[in-house]
């Protein structure tokens, strides 16, 4: 034998094109998860505004911005964890200790601003640090390993603080971070969450890191046989969420120009309610930053239009709630079509 | 004198875009195997479920023991006697080998389940079969091939007339396969009808009482017992004709200096002192049967899991390899037996399962994707490995086999990998697209790459290899020179377990 027979395929049918038309279709799926959020959150806005003449107003506008703004840089930051196939459930009460640390640092400690804010962020990229190597390399499962620092992280913030606010009226400039408005009628928190959504969308979408995010949500396996140091890169992205948590912490501290040992607690769902209603997928591989954007958007509208109509507070749980069913639903709806 | 079982008539079936079957037809006889063949895409499975209740016809008729049959679920199916077995196993690994035949059907007493005659009844049934399993153990803790039994207990307990068996030696090796066709002799006695689908040549001459061929959704032919012979059926597959019994013809490139030298491999559980070397251009086959150890070899070179004592020299020089990316970064790319599973991201495009390896190259300051470039590089090797996309930017999934291992095969060809370690490099790929790989291959080593290449099919590893390493047992019983070896030989050292042991 001195030549292997030459085989020249004729192109079958059957084989392309359904491939032509499922690319097209695939792009659609891809976006009709985000573009449905979208299109909720404009029904919702049109709605209240209708129901309530005074939803749709500069003031309460901002307000809304403002409501996003702590559980919007949450979610940015669980958004990268999901989308590993993680949960992240330390996030809220992690926020309450970076809080608490930023108040240590800066009235405990009297030290300079700069520094107790960047101590604040270190203290939630350290706990998300700890998340990633408890996840990474001792092999413990996200929801587990991020549990238990949800109880550590509240533990700290009650036992640092005393089981007191720590008040930062003392603090020349600390409110400004969040109430201040370098944009004038904007918060800067707003501004904030804003600024760390480009990052985040820079991040995931325009990044090696984002890249790997991607790939070990949709096959952590394979992506380590083809040569990528899986645990490493799970690492940073449990360190990354951990900075955000930091960040959601320096702002709600001073936002109320306050740091409450015990105000993080539920966060973590609702900003993971926020990822999952912006159309990233629990198991992993697909999500996007601009969808966990309208997410957090939707839940804001959402509790401030039934506030603003005079719906009682409980039942603005029930809602939430409900909205979480039918995001998901239209989700696992999206996905058993394309399983066929 | 046969009798009719099973006759299904112009069937087709056409989803958004594509016909994938066109007035399809065969007939089955009580006590018959029809073995089912045709390239990925042939309209096989399509066909197969339809008959098991998953997909609905849009025309055509089936009829069962001489009357017309609905089939509009699985569940329909089943109640006219069509069990299936899919490919892909659908067992519960932690409930038992009886749990799992009777889910659903448990029986019961008083509402509770009664463990002692679901265990009775499952293994009346594993008896008759003549399948040797403990009914209490955990489906998990069984070899693939023993799940595989489990399934066919599990089909036939619906008292099923007609089997259909969708590539049931995948997962086998020669004896447990040979097991299975004493299975299936067995049920051929009871009368059981057989449809059989496989993508290897050699069974048909062993099991098929009858072959229908499909390409494209069309019916080919059939052909007889008698009529059965291998080159003519390939050539009614893939309609062209392609030559058998081939040996390699690349040894020319071999040069005799070594890339990889492996030296003292071992793991806790199984490998004991492997030491080989592969020289540059030379493809070196792995042969062995299941559990021989040669996949657990590949993954313990390229750090996936711990070895123990092992000293490796990569182009001379000694390494440390603890981890794949440690493998990667000295030019080992390995390419599982399980694309789907470990070689790629079946829901991400072409284009990221290119560049997943080498994505570092196309990264500029601060960590930025430079996309371009490396969408350049993806459509470079699209077109080179002549992979069958529509774009580069097509799902994976959506692609066939033989198109997905190229796929993969570029991943590493774009990390520079000098050497690639091939598990099952055919393993699930139809018979046209196999020849394209086995021609990829050579023109890989002649380009002076080198290549270790695990494979169960024999004559897969005569026709390619340069030489051939035997393993049995966690050992190495044997490096043959391709001149040397046989089948036979091969299976003489593959068997040798025993000796070994000294």
């Amino acid at each position: 034998m001195n030549a292997s027979p030459v085989i020249e395929k004729a192109p079958k049918v059957g084989e392309t094109a359904p491939a032509k038309s499922g690319t097209a279709v695939t792009f659609l799926r891809a976006k009709l998860q985000q573009s449905l959020a979208f299109g909720t959150l404009i029904v919702l806005v049109i709605f209240f505004s209708i129901a309530s003449s005074n939803f749709f107003s500069w003031s309460n506008i901002s307000s809304i911005l403002l409501a996003t703004a702590v559980i919007g840089i949450l979610a940015l930051g669980t958004t990268f964890v999901i989308i590993t196939g993680g949960i992240d459930l330390s996030i809220g009460t992690g926020m309450t200790l970076a809080a608490v640390m930023t108040g240590i640092f800066l009235v405990n400690m009297q030290l300079p601003l700069i520094v107790g804010v960047l101590g604040g962020l270190a203290t939630g990229a350290l706990m998300g640090f700890i998340n990633g190597v408890n996840i990474a390399i001792l092999k413990l499962p996200p929801f587990i390993a991020t549990l238990a620092m949800m109880l550590i992280a509240q533990g700290l913030a009650l036992v640092i603080s005393g089981v007191r606010p720590i008040y930062f009226s003392g603090v020349e400039g600390f409110k400004n971070i969040s109430l201040g408005t370098i944009i004038p009628g904007l918060p800067n928190a707003v501004l904030i969450l804003f600024l760390l959504a480009i990052v985040a969308y820079l991040l995931l979408s325009k990044t090696l890191f984002g890249r790997y995010t991607f790939a070990i949500g949709s096959n952590e396996e394979a992506t380590r046989l083809s040569g990528v140091n899986t645990r490493k890169w799970l690492i940073v992205v449990y360190t990354v969420a951990g900075l955000f948590t930091g960040f959601a912490g320096v702002v709600i501290a001073a936002r109320l120009d306050s740091a409450q040992p015990q105000i993080g607690v539920g966060y973590e769902l609702q900003a993971i309610a926020a990822v999952i209603i912006g159309g990233t997928s629990l198991l992993g591989g697909r999500g996007s930053i601009m969808g966990t954007v309208i997410g957090a958007l939707i839940m804001s509208v959402l509790i401030n239009g039934l506030r603003i109509m005079s719906i009682q507070t409980e039942w603005q749980n029930v809602v939430v709630g409900i909205v979480i069913l039918i995001a998901v639903f239209t989700d696992t709806l999206r996905q058993r079509r394309s399983a066929t | 004198m046969p009798t009719q079982l099973l006759k299904v008539s112009g069937i087709s079936k056409s989803f958004p875009g594509v016909q994938a079957l066109q007035d399809v037809q065969f007939e089955l006889n009580r006590g018959e195997v029809l073995t089912l063949v045709g390239e990925n895409g042939a309209g096989k499975s399509s066909l197969m479920k339809i008959l098991s209740g998953i997909y609905a016809k849009d025309a055509g008729s089936i009829v069962l023991e001489g009357e017309e049959v609905v089939i509009d679920s699985p569940r329909a199916a089943q109640q006219v006697g069509i069990s299936i077995i899919h490919q892909e196993m659908n067992l519960m690994p932690h409930l038992t080998v009886a749990q799992n035949i009777y889910i659903g059907r448990e029986p019961r007493t008083m509402g509770f389940v009664n463990e002692r005659r679901l265990n009775r009844q499952a293994a009346d049934l594993l008896n008759r079969l003549g399948i040797h399993l403990n009914p209490r153990r955990l489906v998990g803790e069984l070899s693939v091939a023993h799940q595989q039994m489990v399934e066919i207990a599990k089909a036939l307990s619906f008292d099923a007339k007609v089997l259909i068996m969708d590539e049931p030696t995948s997962a086998l090796t020669e004896s447990e396969t040979e097991t299975l066709f004493r299975l299936i002799e067995g049920l051929k006695e009871h009368g059981t009808g057989i449809i059989y689908i496989s993508h290897r040549m050699e069974e048909l001459r062993r099991i098929a009482d009858r072959v229908t061929v499909l390409r494209d959704g069309h019916y080919i032919g059939s052909l007889d017992k008698g009529e059965i012979d291998i080159p003519t059926v390939i050539e009614m597959m893939v309609g062209r004709h392609i030559e058998e019994g081939a040996r390699p013809e690349a040894r020319q490139h071999a040069h005799d200096d070594v890339v990889l030298k492996v030296e003292n491999l071992g793991t806790r559980h199984l490998l004991k002192d492997i030491s080989f070397e592969l020289r540059r251009g030379e493809i070196l086959g792995f042969a062995g049967l299941m559990g021989a150890g040669r996949t657990e070899v590949a993954r313990a070179i390229i750090g996936a899991d711990p070895s123990e004592g092992a000293v490796i020299h990569v182009q001379g020089k000694e390494v440390k390899i603890h981890q794949p990316s440690d493998a990667v970064a000295h030019g080992i790319g390995y390419l599982s037996e399980d694309r789907k599973a470990l070689g790629l991201l079946l829901e991400r495009d072409v284009n990221t399962n290119i560049l997943l390896a080498s994505l570092n190259d196309y990264t500029g300051p601060l960590g930025f994707m430079r996309t371009g470039k490396g969408k350049q590089k993806s459509r470079g090797y699209v077109e080179s490995l002549r992979i069958k996309t529509p774009s580069i930017h097509q799902i994976t999934k959506n692609l066939s086999g033989g198109n997905q291992q190229k796929v993969v095969i570029a991943k590493w060809l774009a990390r520079d990998c000098d050497i690639l370690i091939f598990d099952e490099p055919t393993r699930g790929i139809d018979v046209g697209a196999k020849e394209e790989i086995y021609r990829l291959l050579n023109d890989l080593v002649a380009q002076g790459k080198s290549i270790i290449m695990i494979s169960s099919e024999l004559p897969e590893v005569l026709r390619l290899s340069h030489r051939i390493v035997v393993m049995a047992g966690g050992r190495i019983t044997g490096i043959l020179n391709n001149e040397d070896a046989s089948q036979a030989k091969i299976m003489d050292y593959a068997t040798n377990i025993d000796d070994e042991k000294e």
